[in-house]
């Protein structure tokens, strides 16, 4: 799954200043096709505002963002965003079904097409029978569930999600987390994942950039050569787990310890 | 930009009516500048002094009643929970009885002075003032009230330090409210009876055909009600400030 | 069992004591003001079941319903328009406000002179006061759409009526309809204010008739006709309430 083809999504130097607070500075990377790409740093290293800026919510103040090679200046459709506040970006007054639906709207599809896409991301999240259920009528992990068959059923190329899971008790993270590597071996499509936990960020990632500093950038990006077929248990108790596990934590620590308050600002 | 605009809607629309008035577009309608001059005349040969004594007159005593009387009757209600259900009904009937509906009735009793203004802006007003803490004295903690109760604070400090300082933002509400309906009200009396104060000289003025006063009353009310709301909502907000609780607002 | 006769019960109690001592006390009275409830409860059944409901009250209900109507058509319609543009609700903000103050019943006078008596002139009061709370209602909602929301709409680029249709309206809707039921409030006090200024039907003018002739218990039996019928509006627009808004009841539950 790793195959080194052409980046799907890159980012190019981003900046991004709110007034005088600069938050990001410099940040590049790029996602191959099919890959999952995880972005970790701690607690207000501006993430989510890196996220924003790839999914064009939120322009960069400079660098640019390219979606298959073309510069992206608003959301463009090849990508989805699953939002970490899932209670807030389902619609209480539809249906799951609904909700899922609603994107689908403006592609033009048959009734029947719509029905059969809404039917099938369903599937894919394990929520088939949740069809006819309002979002307030499902747990935490099922709404989660529903965002992403919302993100699913546009077939996009690319999946960005922000902190997904931080709202879900640690057993359905788990399977959420195996539902997203599911996602991306049936699919094929790429994932980018925002998360504060580096245990998520190995335990997921083909990759994992280490976002550090103030303002932040990127302090390393770091291959995950763990392999297809993860798994919960068997997977973070190996020692490869383990060290790049205590390596990226150390990066973390260094970084913010030392090096933030020497960086002047670009 | 935002002054700016808002001053450039303003200036459109009187623009816009002194157009029409002025080619007799609207009949006997007098142009705002016109209108204007009328209110600086009520303003500066003290003519208007004596009618806005009058409805304010109305509207403090009503508000004032209101208030008293409307706490008086929703604390107990509100603080307990077979009292509020045995009393949901009968308030909200209350409530959707329009005030002027008493109209004919005061007339006959109290004739057409500032009593029967008062009372029916004080019918009015008061169901908002006993809505409002209803929900402020159930809007209780229950968690502060066990903390409470575990530390064997004394009944009387439970309602000064606990019940009135989570009851007194609603019930900022509900002054604000029960002011806005007692201005509403009285002037509407006042209006319908007539019965002195802005009301009536509306009323005098266009059967007299001096339309410029009569709309320089009819602006004077709305200026009277601007500034009124505006001033509860900034004592509403001095309330708040120490309490940014949420609440329940209906306005 | 016992938990669902006290909830019905428990708030039938209050309103039958407080008729029941209306009742008593008035038995014998002989006030020419307070007439036994008795001898109204006689009148209100022959003159209100239904000899005289052709006549007044059908024109009473007619200024309300049609007045609220094209309030609620013209405050929601124009309300969303303004939500959706900051720039131009900020602008007409101050004189929203002012117009919202502005007495509708102030216009009456005016109104029956340059309109006459008719039942137009007190739908347009209606709509002249009741606009008001509905449209500035709608506007605030409009704009507290849940910044959450836009990103998912931008982020799924939903088409624009998707977005106003089926995410703006909704999300709106329980400030929406807090605005209809204060203009529902506006409504029934303006029909009756016009009906006591310039009508010759409407239970408005049928109790300013009555008041007139000293017929005073006529005059009670179309007061508690009025009561009866702004209540019956309010319970039945608190039913469409419920039953559109069923979600954000239990979302909130």
């Amino acid at each position: 799954m790793q195959s080194i083809s052409t980046p799907i999504l890159e980012a190019d130097g981003i900046g991004k200043s709110f007034g005088d607070n600069q938050v990001l500075s410099d940040v590049t990377f790029s996602v191959a096709k099919g890959q999952f790409v995880c972005i970790v740093g701690p607690s207000g290293t501006g993430k989510t505002t890196l996220l924003r800026a790839l999914s064009g919510l939120g322009p960069a103040n400079s660098g640019e963002v390219r979606v298959n090679g073309r510069v992206v200046v608003q959301p463009p459709a090849e990508l989805a965003v699953v939002f970490q506040d899932y209670s807030r970006s389902l619609m209480p007054w539809m249906k799951v079904g609904k909700n899922v639906e609603l994107p689908l709207r403006r592609l033009g599809l048959s009734r029947e097409e719509r029905r059969k896409r809404v039917e099938q991301a369903l599937r894919d999240v394990d929520l088939g029978h949740a069809e006819e259920l309002y979002p307030w009528q499902m747990s935490g992990g099922m709404q989660q569930r529903a965002a992403i068959a919302r993100s699913l059923a546009y077939r996009p190329e690319i999946l960005i999600m922000d902190e997904p899971f931080a709202s879900v008790d640690a057993q359905t993270r788990a399977d959420l987390e195996d539902l997203m590597l599911d996602i991306r071996d049936r699919l094929g499509v790429s994932i980018v994942l925002v998360t504060h936990d580096i245990e998520e960020a190995v335990y997921l990632g083909d990759k994992v950039i280490v976002l550090s500093g103030r303002p932040a950038s990127v302090a390393a990006s770091v291959e995950i050569p763990l392999g297809t077929g993860r798994d919960q248990i068997e997977t973070k108790s190996r020692p490869a787990y383990l060290e790049l596990r205590a390596e990226i934590h150390r990066m973390i620590m260094r970084k913010s310890d030392t090096v933030a308050p020497q960086r002047a600002p670009r | 930009m935002n002054r700016l605009s808002q001053l450039g809607v303003i200036v459109l629309v009187l623009g816009a009516w002194q157009v029409a008035a002025a080619t007799g577009q609207l009949g006997a309608v007098p142009t705002p500048l016109v209108v204007a001059g009328a209110v600086l005349g009520l303003v500066l040969d003290g003519s208007g002094w004596g009618p806005l004594a009058e409805t304010l007159a109305s509207w403090f005593i009503s508000l004032l009643l209101a208030v008293v009387i409307g706490v008086i009757i929703g604390f107990p209600l509100g603080v307990s929970r077979v009292t509020y259900r045995m009393s949901v009904v009968t308030l909200d009937f209350l409530r959707t009885i329009p005030a002027l509906v008493f109209v004919p009735l005061v007339v006959l009793l109290y004739g057409a002075g500032l009593q029967s203004t008062i009372l029916l802006a004080f019918f009015g007003a008061v169901w908002a003032m006993v809505m409002q803490t209803i929900y402020g004295a159930r809007d209780l903690d229950p968690v502060a009230r066990d903390t409470f109760r575990s530390f064997g604070v004394r009944r009387w400090d439970t309602v000064t330090r606990l019940l009135l300082p989570t009851a007194l933002p609603y019930m900022a509400t509900g002054v604000r409210l029960a002011a806005a309906i007692c201005l509403l009200i009285s002037i509407s009396a006042q209006i319908v009876i007539p019965a002195g104060g802005f009301g009536e000289q509306i009323v005098v003025h266009q059967l007299s055909g001096a339309l410029p006063e009569m709309f320089a009353y009819i602006v004077l009310c709305g200026v009277l009600g601007m500034a009124i709301d505006s001033t509860f909502r900034w004592f509403e907000r001095s309330v708040l400030a120490w309490h940014p609780s949420h609440r329940k607002v209906s306005s | 069992m016992t938990q669902r006769i006290t909830r019905f019960l428990l708030p039938a109690i209050v309103p039958a004591l407080l008729v029941a001592l209306w009742w008593m006390a008035s038995a014998g009275s002989t006030s020419i003001f307070f007439p036994p409830l008795a001898k109204i409860w006689q009148r209100f059944h022959e003159l209100w079941i239904f000899d005289l409901v052709g006549e007044h009250v059908v024109s009473s209900l007619n200024s309300v319903l049609i007045g609220l109507g094209i309030s609620i058509v013209l405050g929601v319609g124009l309300g969303i328009v303004l939500g959706l543009n900051d720039a131009i609700a900020t602008a007409v903000g101050p004189l929203l406000q002012f117009m919202r103050y502005l007495p509708a019943v102030a216009m009456l006078p005016l109104a029956i002179q340059l309109m006459g008596i008719g039942p137009d002139m007190r739908v347009l009061i209606v709509v002249l006061g009741a606009l008001w709370p509905v449209l500035l209602n709608t506007v605030d909602g409009v704009r507290g759409v849940h910044p959450a929301l836009v990103d998912v709409a931008k982020s799924n680029r939903l088409r624009p009526i998707d977005w106003v249709v089926r995410v703006v309206v909704p999300s709106a809707s329980p400030q929406i309809f807090a605005g209809i039921r204060a203009s529902l409030a506006v409504s029934v006090i303006l029909m009756f204010a016009s009906e006591l200024m310039g009508a010759s039907q409407g239970i408005g003018y049928f109790i300013l008739e009555t008041q007139r002739q000293f017929s005073l218990p006529e005059m009670w039996s179309g007061m508690i006709l009025l009561g009866v019928i702004g209540y019956l509006l309010n319970v039945i627009l608190l039913l469409v309430e419920r039953f559109a808004l069923d979600w954000h009841r239990e979302s909130r539950s």
